[in-house]
């Protein structure tokens, strides 16, 4: 078990967003239902609804630029499925 | 011939599938935990449909980094077949053993009925007892089930027979009226391009006995021993 202050002065702590949306080019029927809902409830002026994600992270590493190469690595291997979505991220420092 | 069926927390045909193969088909048959790591002696893998991981993410994304799928990759590489059925047939493109992914269906519906599907390609260790045309009765049982690849990688598919069953009516019409999910050009199954492993949305491991009222689903699991056993596919 490694905790926090064993770490301390060595790395930082950084919490993380990730944003994932489909692709342009692949139909969401999620957000053409919350559409068509929304325009049932006379919100006329919605021309489109698109779906996604946000994941909250919170990432423990001694560099910014480290955090962000993991993080980036855990997008294309797990979090985002690059064949339908894409992914943004922001990093802010605790 | 020995087969593994890979159970992961969430599979839940898994006994369905071992029921087939080893009641049915009288093959030896075993389970493998997805934290197992040892695929020897084993000549055909089964990844079943269920909700592995509760389908969290996406469907089969975390289930294939279960540390089974290092070995499930290898197995395949190796040129061994390897059926993926429905979260099965997700788990193996998020391995990115099958080109495409499953979305979720176009009416947002869990779609459970016996449906038609052609078999596009009969030269598969999956299908080679199965005439080219030959229209099946599977049961479909899914939320995500609607195939998608891009334009380019579809040709390359095409070209290479990669696409092996499509829904069709009773005649074997693939028509887009007989499309259930919205699946790209009616796809419910799709091999890799060595052939050697498939994914497919419909449940043959549910239709396999005559007290069922449908046995189409045996002619996949008689297909692949028939393959093991050296007989089958040209090329």
């Amino acid at each position: 078990m490694r905790y926090w202050k064993d770490c301390w002065g060595v790395n930082s702590m950084y919490y993380a967003r990730v944003f994932i949306t489909l692709k342009k080019s692949i139909a969401d029927p999620q957000g053409n239902a919350i559409k068509e809902a929304l325009l049932s409830m006379k919100y006329d002026g919605v021309e489109d609804v698109r779906m996604g994600k946000l994941i909250e992270l919170k990432l423990e590493n001694p560099t910014r630029e480290e955090a962000e190469e993991n993080l980036k690595d855990m997008c294309e291997k797990l979090l985002a499925n690059t064949v339908i979505e894409d992914y943004s991220y922001e990093i802010l420092e605790v | 011939m020995k087969f593994g069926v890979v159970v992961f927390p969430g599979s839940n045909c898994d006994i369905d599938c071992y029921h087939a193969l080893r009641d049915v088909m009288g093959q030896p048959t075993e389970y493998i935990w997805h934290k197992d790591r040892d695929l020897s002696g084993f000549d055909c893998i089964v990844l079943p449909g269920g909700f592995s991981y509760g389908d969290y993410l996406r469907c089969g994304a975390i289930a294939r980094f279960s540390p089974v799928m290092d070995k499930v990759i290898e197995f395949a590489d190796r040129g061994k077949p390897v059926i993926g059925i429905c979260n099965g047939f997700q788990i193996l493109t998020e391995a990115g053993l099958l080109p495409g992914t499953l979305l979720r269906n176009q009416n947002m519906k869990f779609i459970c009925e016996t449906i038609s599907v052609k078999v596009e390609n009969a030269n598969t260790p999956f299908t080679n007892l199965c005439e080219e045309g030959q229209v099946l009765n599977i049961p479909i049982a899914h939320g995500d089930g609607n195939y998608f690849v891009d334009d380019s990688t579809l040709e390359e598919m095409q070209v290479n027979g990669q696409i092996v069953f499509r829904y069709c009516g009773p005649d074997g019409q693939v028509i887009e009226g007989r499309n259930p999910n919205g699946s790209l050009k009616n796809i419910a199954g799709v091999c890799n391009k060595k052939r050697n492993v498939l994914g497919m949305m419909p449940h043959p491991e549910r239709c396999m006995e005559r007290i069922l009222n449908n046995e189409d689903g045996v002619i996949i699991f008689k297909s692949i021993i028939n393959y093991l056993e050296g007989g089958g596919i040209d090329g």
